[in-house]
C-alpha cells in the first residue's frame, strides 16, 4: 500500500467518529434547548470545565490553575475509559462482543482494594506492583471464563458476560457490606473496604496529591495502548486475533485454533478491565464502597469508547479522552453552575454518549453521508483487507454483524 | 459368572430413569423444606443426607442424555440445600419464622416478579421475531420515570401507564429503525438504548422535579382483591391484602401471549419470520413491518413493567432505579427457552428469590446479597449447557437483507 492510500484510509477513520461525535453533540444539543436553556453557553460552559483550556496559552491567572485543576480531572477519567475501551476493542476483533468490562473491572478492583490493604509494611514498588498484577489476574480469569464458555460450550458471550457483570457486582456488595468478609475494620457499619495504604498509591505526577492530582495511572493506560497496538499488529497471536476475526472458517482452516483465541483473547481483554480497576483504585479514594460498585459505568463506557474508536488503539485513547473530559466537564466541581445545572449536565453526558453509541451502531454516516460503502470494523479490522485478493474484500464488507454470526445462540 | 451377570446388563434398569430422577428432585425439594417452616426440623443433619443423596442420584441420572435436565435440577436443588439448611439450623427459631411468613413471602416474591414478567415478554416477543433486545433494562427505564410522569400530569394512573407503554415503545421504535432500517449491530443498538434510557429518565428528571424528587400524592396504580381468591389457603393471606393491578394483568398476560405464539396465524408467522426470514418472506410474510411491530411492542411491554415498579410499587421515582431487572428479565427469557410459560416459571423463580434475599436482610444482610446474585448464576449455567440447551430463534442478531 502506498502512503497516500494509507493517509486516505486513516483520515476517513476519524472523519467518521468526528461526524459521529459532532452529530450527538447537536442532538444533546436539541435536549437542552428543549428543556429551556442555551445550548451554545452550555457547551461553552462545559468545555471550560474540561480544563482543556489550559491548553490555550493566552488564558492565564486564576483561570489557568482552576483550567490545570480541571485537565488533570479530565486525564484521570481518561485513563480507565483508555483501559475498559481496550478491554472492549481488543474482543470486537476477534469477533467477540465483551460486554463483560464492567464485571471485569469489578473484580479486579476488589483484588486491587484487597491486595493493597493487607500488607501494612511492604516496599512500595513491589505493593503497587503486587495490587496491579492481582487486579489484571482477577480480570483475566473472569473475562476468561467467558471466552472459555464461547469456545468449548458454544455459549454466546454476550450473554454470559452480562450475567459475569451482575455476579461480579453482587458479590462485590457482599463483600464490602457491613458484616461482609472484606468490610472495614476500623469502620464498622459502614459499606466501604479497608483503606489501601500509602505504600501501594500510586504517585502523583501533576498537581497535588491531597487535591486529586494525577497520578501515574495515564502512564499504564497509555503503555497498554501501546502494548494493544503492538500485540495486534506486530505479534503472531495479534495475527491469529485478526485473521479469527475476519473468517473463523478460514482461520481454521489455516491451522489456528479458535478455541484458544477466544480463551486467550478474553484474557488479555480482562487484563486491560483488571488493570482500568487498578489504575482507579490505587490512583484516587484507595477505598471501594457497595455505592461505588453500584454506580460504577467505567467498563459500560468502555463499550462507546471502544466503537467510537473503531477498535484501533490510537482511536480508543481520543475517544476515552473526549469522554474523559466530558465527564469533568459536566461534574459538579468543574461546571460553572450559574451556566448549567451540573446534575442535568451529567445526565446530558450519558445522553450524549448513548447517541454516540447508537449512532456507531451502524453505518449510517458511512453509508449515508459519506456514500461509501458499508464497512465497520465489527471485528473485521480494515487492515485484514490488505494483502487480500481485490475483490474478496469488498464482497465481504457489507456485512457488519459478523462477529454475531456464528453457531451459538444469543 | 458371566452367565449370571448377562442378563442384568442386558435387561433395562429396574426402576426407569426417569423416575430415580424425579425421586431425587422430591428428595431434594424435602431436604429444602424440612428446616423451613412450618416443619422447622432444628438441625441440618436430615436435610444434608437428602441433599447428598440427592445430588447423587442426580448425577448418575446426567449420565443419561435424555434425561439431562432432570438429574442438573436434582443435582442443583440438593446442592443448594444444603448451605441453605445449615443457615436455617444457625439461626434462632424466631428469625427462620420471621424471614418464612409465607404469606409475607409470596406476596413480596410477587411484587419483585411483576416487572420481569413484563420485560420477559416483552424480550420474547421481540427475540421470537428476530431481533435481539439487550435494551429491555433501558425500556423499561423509560416506563419507570414516564409512567410517574404521566400520573401525575394527566392524575390518573391509567394514563400514567399508557404514557409509559409509549415512551418505551419510543425507544423500542429507535431500536427498530437502527436495527431494521439502517441494520445495526443489534446488541451496540441495545448498549445504547440503555444509556440513553438513563440519560434521558435522568436528565427529565431533574428538569422536571428537581432535587425535591417526585411529589409524594400520585394516583398510583391501586391494588385489588379478587373475592374468592381470598379464601384459599397459603396463598389467600398473601393476595387477600390487594394484590396490583398490573400484577394480575402481567400473570394473564402469560397465557395470552402463550397462546398467540403457538396458536394463532399471526404467531406463528412471527415465529417463522424469527427462524427463517428468507422463506418467510418469499411466502409473502412481511419481515420488516413485523418486527418493527415486534420490537415495538416489546419495549411497551417492558415499559408497563417500568410503570409497575414507579407507579405501582414504590410511589416515586429515582435515577436508575430499575437497578438491573431489565437484565434479569433477559434472563429469564433464555431460562425459560423463548416460552412465556417457561420464562414465567423463571421469573417466578428470580422473583421469589429477590424476595428472600429482600427477607434474609432482616437477620444476615450478607447472605441476603449474595441470594441477589443467585438468578444470574442459575442463568450462566443454564446457558452453559449444564440444564439443556437453550436455543434461540435461528435469526436472531442477523440484520434482514431484501434480496
Amino acid at each position: 500500500m502506498s502512503s497516500p492510500g494509507r493517509l486516505r484510509r486513516a483520515g476517513r477513520g476519524a472523519l467518521i467518529p468526528l461526524i459521529t461525535v459532532v452529530l450527538a453533540f447537536i442532538a444533546g444539543g436539541l435536549v437542552v434547548l428543549f428543556t429551556g436553556h442555551d445550548p451554545f453557553r452550555t457547551y461553552g460552559a462545559i468545555f471550560d470545565g474540561t480544563g482543556l483550556n489550559y491548553l490555550f496559552p493566552w488564558v492565564g491567572g486564576n483561570t489557568r490553575t482552576i483550567a490545570g485543576f480541571d485537565l488533570q480531572q479530565t486525564l484521570l477519567n481518561a485513563a480507565p475509559l483508555i483501559l475498559t475501551g481496550l478491554s472492549v476493542a481488543f474482543a470486537f476483533r476477534v469477533g467477540l462482543f465483551n460486554i463483560g468490562s464492567q464485571g471485569q473491572y469489578t473484580v479486579g478492583a476488589v483484588m486491587a482494594v484487597w491486595i493493597g490493604s493487607i500488607f501494612p509494611n511492604m516496599e512500595p514498588v513491589l505493593h503497587i506492583v503486587l495490587a496491579i498484577a492481582a487486579a489484571a489476574v482477577m480480570g483475566a480469569v473472569w473475562a476468561a471464563v467467558a471466552g472459555w464458555l464461547r469456545a468449548v460450550v458454544g455459549t454466546h458471550e454476550v450473554i454470559s458476560t452480562i450475567m459475569l457483570n451482575w455476579i461480579a457486582i453482587w458479590v462485590a456488595n457482599y463483600l464490602f457490606q457491613a458484616g461482609g468478609p472484606l468490610q472495614s475494620r476500623s469502620q464498622a457499619g459502614n459499606p466501604v473496604s479497608n483503606t489501601i495504604v500509602s505504600n501501594a498509591h500510586l504517585p502523583v505526577i501533576w498537581g497535588n496529591p491531597l487535591l486529586q492530582g494525577l497520578d501515574a495511572g495515564i502512564f499504564i493506560s497509555l503503555a497498554a495502548a501501546v502494548a494493544f497496538w503492538a500485540l495486534m499488529n506486530r505479534s503472531t497471536l495479534g495475527y491469529e486475533i485478526r485473521a479469527v476475526g475476519h473468517s473463523p472458517d478460514a482461520a481454521r482452516a489455516a491451522g489456528i485454533s479458535i478455541a484458544r483465541s477466544y480463551v486467550t483473547t478474553m484474557a488479555i481483554c480482562g487484563v486491560f478491565a483488571g488493570l482500568a480497576a487498578a489504575v482507579d483504585v490505587l490512583g484516587w479514594e484507595f477505598q471501594l464502597s457497595t455505592g461505588d460498585i453500584a454506580t460504577s459505568q467505567v467498563g459500560f463506557l468502555g463499550i462507546a469508547v471502544a466503537l467510537l474508536g473503531r477498535n484501533t488503539a490510537i482511536g480508543t485513547v481520543f475517544a476515552a479522552l473526549l469522554f474523559g473530559a466530558l465527564e469533568t466537564g459536566t461534574s459538579v466541581r468543574a461546571l460553572n453552575s450559574n451556566v448549567f445545572n451540573p446534575e442535568l449536565a451529567s445526565q446530558l453526558t450519558l445522553i450524549i454518549e448513548g447517541l454516540v453509541v447508537l449512532l456507531v451502531s451502524t453505518d449510517l454516516i458511512a453509508v449515508r453521508l459519506l456514500g461509501l460503502p458499508a464497512k465497520l470494523g465489527w471485528g473485521r479490522p480494515e487492515q485484514t483487507t490488505e494483502g487480500q485478493p481485490p475483490g474478496a474484500a469488498d464482497e465481504a464488507a457489507p456485512d457488519p454483524t459478523e462477529a454475531l454470526r456464528p453457531e451459538p445462540s444469543l | 459368572m458371566t452367565v449370571t451377570a448377562t442378563p442384568s446388563t442386558v435387561r433395562s434398569p429396574a426402576i426407569p430413569i426417569q423416575r430415580i430422577g424425579l425421586g431425587a428432585t422430591v428428595l431434594a425439594g424435602i431436604a429444602w423444606i424440612l428446616t423451613l417452616p412450618p416443619i422447622m426440623v432444628r438441625t441440618a443433619v436430615p436435610s444434608i443426607v437428602l441433599g447428598i443423596v440427592a445430588a447423587a442420584l442426580g448425577t448418575a441420572v446426567l449420565r443419561d442424555p435424555k434425561h439431562r435436565r432432570l438429574g442438573g435440577l436434582a443435582v442443583g436443588l440438593g446442592l443448594i440445600a444444603i448451605p441453605l439448611a445449615l443457615a436455617m439450623a444457625n439461626q434462632s427459631a424466631a428469625n427462620v419464622r420471621e424471614v418464612f411468613t409465607w404469606s409475607a413471602v409470596i406476596a413480596s416474591g410477587l411484587t419483585f416478579t411483576t416487572p420481569l414478567i413484563f420485560g420477559a415478554l416483552g424480550g420474547i416477543i421481540s427475540e421470537r421475531s428476530g431481533v435481539v433486545n439487550i435494551g429491555l433494562e433501558g425500556m423499561m427505564l423509560m416506563g419507570c420515570y414516564f409512567g410517574i410522569f404521566g400520573a401525575d400530569v394527566c392524575h390518573s394512573w391509567l394514563l400514567g401507564i399508557v404514557i409509559g407503554a409509549a415512551a418505551g415503545g419510543l425507544l423500542g421504535l429507535v431500536h427498530a429503525y437502527f436495527s431494521l432500517h439502517l441494520r445495526a449491530n443489534q446488541v451496540v443498538s441495545g448498549t445504547a438504548i440503555n444509556l440513553l434510557a438513563v440519560g434521558l429518565t435522568g436528565y427529565f428528571f431533574i428538569a422536571q422535579y428537581g432535587d425535591n424528587g417526585t411529589p409524594g400524592t400520585l394516583p398510583q396504580v391501586p391494588n385489588v382483591s379478587v373475592p374468592l381468591l381470598n379464601h384459599i389457603a397459603f396463598v389467600g393471606p398473601a393476595i387477600g391484602a390487594g394484590t396490583n393491578v398490573l400484577t394480575w394483568v402481567g400473570l394473564l398476560l402469560v397465557p395470552v401471549v402463550w397462546w398467540f405464539l403457538f396458536r394463532t396465524r399471526a404467531g406463528l408467522r412471527l415465529r417463522a419470520i424469527g427462524e427463517q426470514p428468507l422463506a418467510a418472506s418469499t411466502v409473502g410474510l412481511k419481515v420488516i413491518a413485523t418486527r418493527y411491530v415486534a420490537v415495538t411492542v416489546s419495549g411497551m411491554l417492558a415499559a408497563v413493567g417500568g410503570v409497575y415498579l414507579s407507579d405501582g410499587f414504590d410511589g416515586s421515582f429515582n435515577f436508575d432505579m430499575t437497578d438491573g431487572r431489565g437484565f434479569i428479565a433477559l434472563a429469564a427469557v433464555i431460562f425459560g427457552k423463548w416460552n412465556p410459560v417457561g420464562a414465567l416459571g423463571a421469573t417466578i423463580l428470580f422473583g421469589f428469590s429477590s424476595a428472600l434475599a429482600y427477607r434474609l436482610q432482616t437477620f444476615s444482610q450478607t447472605l441476603g446479597t449474595l441470594f441477589q446474585a443467585l438468578p444470574y448464576v442459575l442463568t450462566l449455567i443454564a446457558v452453559a449447557g449444564l440444564i439443556g440447551r437453550s436455543r434461540a430463534p435461528a435469526a436472531a442478531g442477523i440484520p434482514y437483507v431484501k434480496e
